[in-house]
């Protein structure tokens, strides 16, 4: 894939020497290509081509200002779960079909105000619950380097949406990896910033204490300028931090002379697949080539991770999703009375993996149970965050791990949901302690893309992206080999 | 009640907490800026936040945070340097995102009190404040409206609360009461509230329980619901009171339920869901940060809170020489206060102001239904005619007079003395013009008079008035009229 970068598309339009009608059209070519071809990729569940068109045409009266958008004519793709004002905004559910937002999230209205086309709303599993993008209301969606398998999730349409050379650029969201992992089995780059340096509002909430907005990009280059766009402080978002955002291309031609990169221990137990590690080792050689300093560390409470993030995010989901009860918006099935509307209609809209994690929330938050469950979670949840808290504290810049513990698997492969909730068990601490991480491609195994994970602490993106870059144009080619 | 029943009923003590829950008076809702006002359209002040759109926030309002801190100062409790907002989840199509914003094991404010009164002994009676907190109001269900179906109008929605949990201190339905009348009285004071308990700015729950006098173990309570005057709690407190005392008499036990007042038939009846077995699965809300409050900021709330009833009465009584009765009176209402003071203190003479703005405003107002924020006599104005009478211009009958005018237009008092003629007329001439009418229309009153029945020199004088239009100087009047018939 060729597909031009954020910098050069912007770079043509601002210039003069394409226009974002037609930046647009080739993206459009693109969606329909991959859609539709024989691969059936299955990566949008809602465009409007007229309607993205009318805006790519608007664009051209940008080029008068005085400064063109650091995105300009650069044609994006929007996860299911950000509520853009054209597009339905359904969460890959049936419970919100036909739902069109009457606002906009902030970070879609940053993209467009930053130049950026929405091109279209990407698959994902419902409700942003699964890590395969198996798990929509309308179907799955395929991995562009291998559409007999999954392309990760839950934000696998945006990860393949850059994949497969449709955008540059496009906008997932992390709960427990959900950006991760699927730049990871697609071989691409996923960010998953800081808790609280992009803004939630218009993201439907899973679960609100560890959902961020992040982005994909097919290069470090394409995340930073993409990130630099929705980052920042919104006064709608209570969480949100009042921290200037630096600028995270700043990095792009630095060295890491100095960098004192942390290995977790944890991160690379025995039963890792020894071909991911030989990824991992063949990476950590350059970076120590590079001059950067790499030490082994530990992070003691990582095992707690998977159970307390399968505590604490279906417990919020059970109370974000209480809204979707037929009401207002969406599906409303009939029943009796009024309690009956209520079953029929959660019980008809969402599918079984939301359903299983509002019971699972529902459960652990009841009379009863709360102390041994919920509050015990918050309780490991702050070891967990103590743990990256001491090492960067320590000296440590970043630490680099694996991404997850296997390659894409083949659609349909794994049915058992708690094998499906350990694919997370490199990306969950992240969410839980609230740090910056990020995957990028490092080379390929059979023919499948790993990923590797920088991570840094809190609001420390630079010093990420900063190894990221370096990392990146260190291993050249080779990243896709 | 028959003898057996009252001495049944002698043998049992009421033990009352109440939880009240009343509306701040903020702009805007508690946390989006859609206008909190009562009475528009339905579902008009609503936006993405109070309808529960998906990827919606919420975003606290400051000034809830300054009127609930305000509140639970009042009530003598220690504000939180930092407390915690909480989702209550429960199911209900006026409550939009199945879950309300409150506080839980974190309120806003702990420990204070209300005094309601004092004891024959004269120790005050105080009644714990266990705890106040903030949280949103849910929107209205309206089954009234459309045949078959419910409408739900989410004006309400986010309308900032507080509640206020009381202690089970209180022993009668008059102390229920009395509490809640203090409360009130404080709430409006300090401006936080409208406190309006037909418009449901301000809503009662009782939790109510009956122990045998002497011991100290509570019984089992029940919490009753539904009441919309302080006059429906001290009822309804009253009758589930008595149905208790019944079961325990029997022999029975009381089930912990809620049950519903019905003001008309005077009954309580157990509400159809059991919402005492709600499961509210509270957790700390992750949309919102803890609320954190400064010391500083604290005390200067402390600071800036306006005088309370309790002070304003003592002040009232040894800055004015105001009697036990004019004072409670005078600072039943702030407003009344105040408009009393800005009289007092433009006239001078505070008994003076007392009397008139408990005579003749309180009974204006209460006859025209007014509020005296709406008042169109203004205490300068008023402080203009008690001024007039002290210094003789015009008559106190004639002050009456130009006082109803003042009311109807607005106009300050002189302008109406002069206008209609009522300033006194001490005239010597047109004083013996009007007497020598009078004696001439009443010869045989005249004659009884001359003759020594003093009493007739009222119905003389009586007649001079309504002759004068109540213009005539009284004492100049009497002297003349001495001086004319030698009485």
């Amino acid at each position: 894939m060729t597909a031009p970068s954020c910098a050069d598309l912007r770079a043509d339009v601002a210039a003069g020497r394409a226009t974002a009608a037609e930046t647009l059209s080739a993206a459009i070519r693109r969606a329909r290509e991959v859609d539709t071809g024989a691969d059936r990729l299955n990566v949008f569940v809602w465009r409007d081509d007229a309607d993205a068109r009318a805006q790519a045409e608007a664009l051209a009266d940008r080029l008068a200002d005085t400064t063109p958008g650091p995105l300009l004519g650069v044609p994006v793709a929007v996860k299911d779960n950000i509520a853009t004002l054209a597009l339905p905004t359904t969460c890959g559910s049936r419970i919100l079909e036909g739902y069109v937002s009457p606002y906009e999230a902030t970070v879609a209205r940053r993209l467009r105000d930053a130049g950026a086309v929405i091109v279209g709303k990407t698959n994902m599993d419902e409700f942003a619950m699964g890590s395969s993008t198996e798990h929509s209301a309308y179907g799955p969606t395929r991995n562009p380097v291998a559409p007999d398998r999954v392309p990760g999730g839950s934000s696998g349409g945006s990860a393949a949406a850059v994949a497969a050379g449709i955008v540059p650029l496009a906008l997932g969201s992390e709960t427990g990896g959900s950006v991760r992992q699927p730049a990871a089995f697609c071989g691409i780059v996923g960010v998953k910033p800081t808790y609280g340096r992009v803004s939630r509002y218009g993201l439907v909430a899973f679960a609100s204490s560890l959902d961020q907005v992040g982005v994909f990009g097919r290069t470090v280059d394409d995340a930073a300028r993409g990130l630099g766009v929705v980052a920042g402080h919104d006064p709608r978002d209570s969480t949100s931090a009042q921290i200037p955002v630096p600028d995270y291309t700043a990095a792009a031609g630095a060295d890491v002379k100095g960098l004192v990169v942390g290995l977790p221990t944890e991160y690379f137990p025995a039963s890792l697949d020894p071909a991911i590690r030989a990824r991992c080792d063949a990476a950590i050689d350059r970076l120590r080539s590079l001059g950067a300093t790499v030490k082994e560390v530990s992070l003691p409470h990582t095992s707690l991770a998977i159970p307390v993030y399968y505590i604490v995010a279906p417990a919020e989901a059970s109370s974000n999703l209480a809204r979707f009860d037929g009401v207002r918006y969406g599906l409303r099935l009939t029943g009796d009375g009024l309690r009956g509307m209520y079953d029929a209609t959660r019980s008809g809209g969402f599918g079984p993996e939301v359903t299983r994690r509002i019971l699972l929330g529902t459960y652990v938050l009841s009379a009863g149970y709360y102390d041994a469950y919920y509050r015990k979670a918050q309780q490991a949840r702050t070891l967990i965050a103590g743990d990256f808290r001491r090492v960067f504290d320590s000296g440590v810049h970043v630490l680099f791990t694996p991404t997850a513990p296997s390659t894409a698997f083949p659609i349909g492969a794994i049915s058992d949901p708690y094998e499906m909730y350990l694919s997370d068990i490199f990306t969950a601490t992240a969410n839980l302690a609230g740090v910056p991480a990020m995957s990028l491609p490092i080379g390929r195994v059979g023919g499948l893309p790993v990923g590797g994970q920088f991570l840094a602490s809190h609001f420390d993106e630079p010093r990420m992206f900063a190894a990221a870059y370096a990392l990146e144009r260190a291993l050249g080619g080779e990243a896709h080999a | 009640m028959t003898a057996a029943a009252t001495a049944a009923r002698d043998r049992w003590e009421m033990v009352v907490g109440l939880e009240v829950h009343v509306q701040l008076k903020t702009r805007t809702k508690a946390f989006c800026p859609c206008s909190a006002e009562y009475g528009a359209p339905p579902n008009a002040n609503t936006c993405p936040v109070c309808l529960a759109l998906p990827g919606a926030l919420p975003v606290l309002n400051e000034h809830a945070v300054a009127l609930a801190t305000r509140a639970a100062l009042a009530l003598q409790c220690a504000v939180q340097p930092v407390s915690v907002f909480a989702r209550k989840n429960y199911f209900y199509p006026d409550l939009p995102k199945g879950y309300q914003i409150s506080q839980f094991d974190k309120p806003l404010a702990l420990g204070g009190w209300v005094e309601i009164g004092r004891r024959a002994e004269g120790d005050p009676i105080r009644i714990g404040v266990t705890r106040v907190h903030m949280e949103e109001d849910a929107g209205k269900s309206v089954h009234d409206r459309f045949p078959g179906a419910t409408a739900i109008d989410l004006n309400r929605s986010g309308v900032p609360l507080i509640e206020i949990v009381s202690e089970p201190d209180m022993r009668s339905a008059e102390q229920a009461g009395a509490y809640l009348r203090v409360l009130k009285q404080i709430l409006e004071y300090i401006d936080v509230s409208d406190v309006n308990m037909e418009e449901g700015s301000l809503r009662v729950d009782a939790n109510v329980s009956a122990r045998r006098r002497g011991e100290s173990a509570l019984g089992t309570k029940t919490e009753v619901k539904n009441m919309n005057s302080f006059s429906g709690v001290e009822r309804a407190l009253e009758v589930e009171f008595a149905r208790q005392v019944a079961v325990l008499e029997a022999g029975g036990t009381i089930e912990q339920q809620t049950m519903l007042w019905d003001g008309n038939a005077g009954e309580v009846r157990p509400a159809r869901s059991k919402e005492g077995s709600h499961d509210y699965r509270y957790f700390p809300e992750p949309d919102l940060p803890p609320l954190i409050l400064a010391a500083d900021w604290i005390e200067q709330a402390r600071h800036d809170l306006p005088e309370l009833p309790a002070a304003r009465r003592a002040r009232f009584a040894s800055e004015y020489h105001l009697g036990e009765y004019d004072v409670e009176v005078l600072t039943a209402d702030a407003h009344v206060a105040d408009y009393y003071e800005s009289v007092a203190r433009a006239h001078g003479e505070p008994k003076a102001a007392a009397n008139w703005v408990m005579g003749e405003v309180l009974a204006t107002l209460k006859s025209s239904g007014q509020d005296i924020a709406r008042f169109r006599v203004r205490p300068a104005d008023l402080a203009a005619l008690l001024g007039l009478v002290r210094d003789g211009v015009v008559s106190h009958t004639a002050a009456k007079q130009i006082f109803s005018r003042m009311v109807a237009t607005g106009d300050p008092p002189a302008q109406i003395a002069e206008r209609e003629g009522l300033v006194k007329v001490d005239d010597d001439a047109q004083l013996a013009a009007w007497l020598d009418e009078v004696i001439a229309e009443h010869p045989d009153e005249a004659e009884r008079l001359r003759n020594g029945e003093k009493k007739l020199q009222g119905v003389l004088i009586g007649a001079v008035m309504k002759k004068s239009k109540g213009r005539a100087d009284p004492r100049k009047l009497t002297q003349l009229l001495s001086a004319r018939l030698g009485s």
